[in-house]
């Protein structure tokens, strides 16, 4: 009884900060609200994001979002609401524009640097394959003495 | 040109040992984001002021003079720390400190300027804190500067020190003075 007591008790408390907060009546606004908060970072804890931050401020700017979104607003236009503020920072996807290029393309031209690395490896190594398995007639010699001199040692 | 891809592998790990340089400053605050607003209009600000009876707090009075924004709380620590380098930045430098009570209960904020002295040349209350939020304050203290034209030119976040003041408050005053 008691441990159902302090079961119910945690997951209640995981509950808590959803709880607490005033929803808005229309679920599709409410689901709205949701979906964008969780692309929203939460500025004071680096890698959260705001609907899973229990930050004050991160509670702060999901109300906002909310009251924008009841407003009629657009998810783009509370978007940019944030970002005027805080930056491309606040977005976990940041815009593609100059300044993000090395961002968004720079994993990908490491890959193919890489990739094109790899394949001019194999390339040449195919190129002369033969190389170890043709021996001169001398040391084909030497092998065999060498051969026959560890059979008489053994 | 075979010779230079010898030396791609090497040019790969100095731009990584100069990113991780970057990256693994311990000086480098990762609180010190670069603010979208300098170079900005400051936001509007119209908020109740902390003194009974005083006007509400809007910057239009203060147009046309470099002013600093302070964002304090009676329940922030590092505000009580940075108190005194405010006073300093009044009456040593002569820039007149607009204080924001962030998040605070308008007894609380007056007992804390009542205590420590009242550095400020006008004090508005944001107990919502929608004010900071349009300022993209992240903590308190944060202080900016607005310049004659109401641009905000600089934003400290986080207590401002004696050393602070000297080597990074002093330029960026008299760079937004230009």
């Amino acid at each position: 009884m008691r441990r159902a007591l302090a079961v119910i008790a945690i997951l209640w408390l995981g509950l808590a900060p959803a709880l607490a907060e005033v929803q808005l009546a229309d679920p599709r606004q409410e689901q709205r609200a949701r979906d964008l908060s969780r692309e929203i970072r939460c500025v004071v804890c680096q890698s959260q994001s705001v609907a899973d931050s229990d930050a004050d401020i991160a509670k702060d700017v999901r109300a906002i979002v909310r009251e924008q979104i009841a407003a009629g607003r657009s998810d783009q236009e509370v978007r940019d609401y944030l970002v005027a503020r805080y930056g491309d920072f606040v977005l976990f996807d940041p815009p593609f524009k100059a300044s993000t290029y090395v961002l968004w393309i720079g994993p990908f031209a490491i890959l193919l640097v890489a990739g094109i690395g790899v394949a001019l490896f194999f390339r040449r190594r195919a190129a002369e394959p033969a190389r170890i398995a043709e021996l001169d007639s001398e040391e084909r010699e030497r092998v065999a003495r060498l051969l026959d001199g560890r059979k008489d040692g053994a | 040109m075979r010779r230079l891809l010898y030396l791609l592998p090497i040019a790969v790990v100095a731009i990584l040992v100069a990113l991780f340089w970057i990256g693994l400053d311990p000086e480098r605050d990762k609180s010190m984001l670069p603010s979208a607003l300098v170079g900005k209009p400051a936001p509007a600000v119209d908020l109740p002021a902390l003194a009974e009876g005083a006007p509400r707090l809007t910057l239009d009075s203060f147009k046309g003079q470099l002013v600093a924004i302070n964002f304090f709380a009676s329940w922030c620590l590092p505000c009580r720390a940075e108190h005194p380098v405010l006073k300093e930045l009044t009456t040593e430098l002569g820039i007149p400190v607009i204080g924001i009570a962030w998040k605070d209960k308008p007894e609380a904020s007056r007992a804390f300027l009542a205590e420590l002295g009242d550095p400020y040349a006008a004090t508005g209350t944001d107990e919502s804190g929608r004010t900071g939020i349009d300022f993209g304050i992240t903590g308190i203290p944060e202080t900016f500067l607005v310049d004659a034209n109401g641009i905000v030119t600089y934003r400290f976040a986080g207590p401002l020190s004696p050393e602070a003041l000297s080597d990074v408050l002093v330029p960026a005053i008299r760079e937004a003075k230009k």
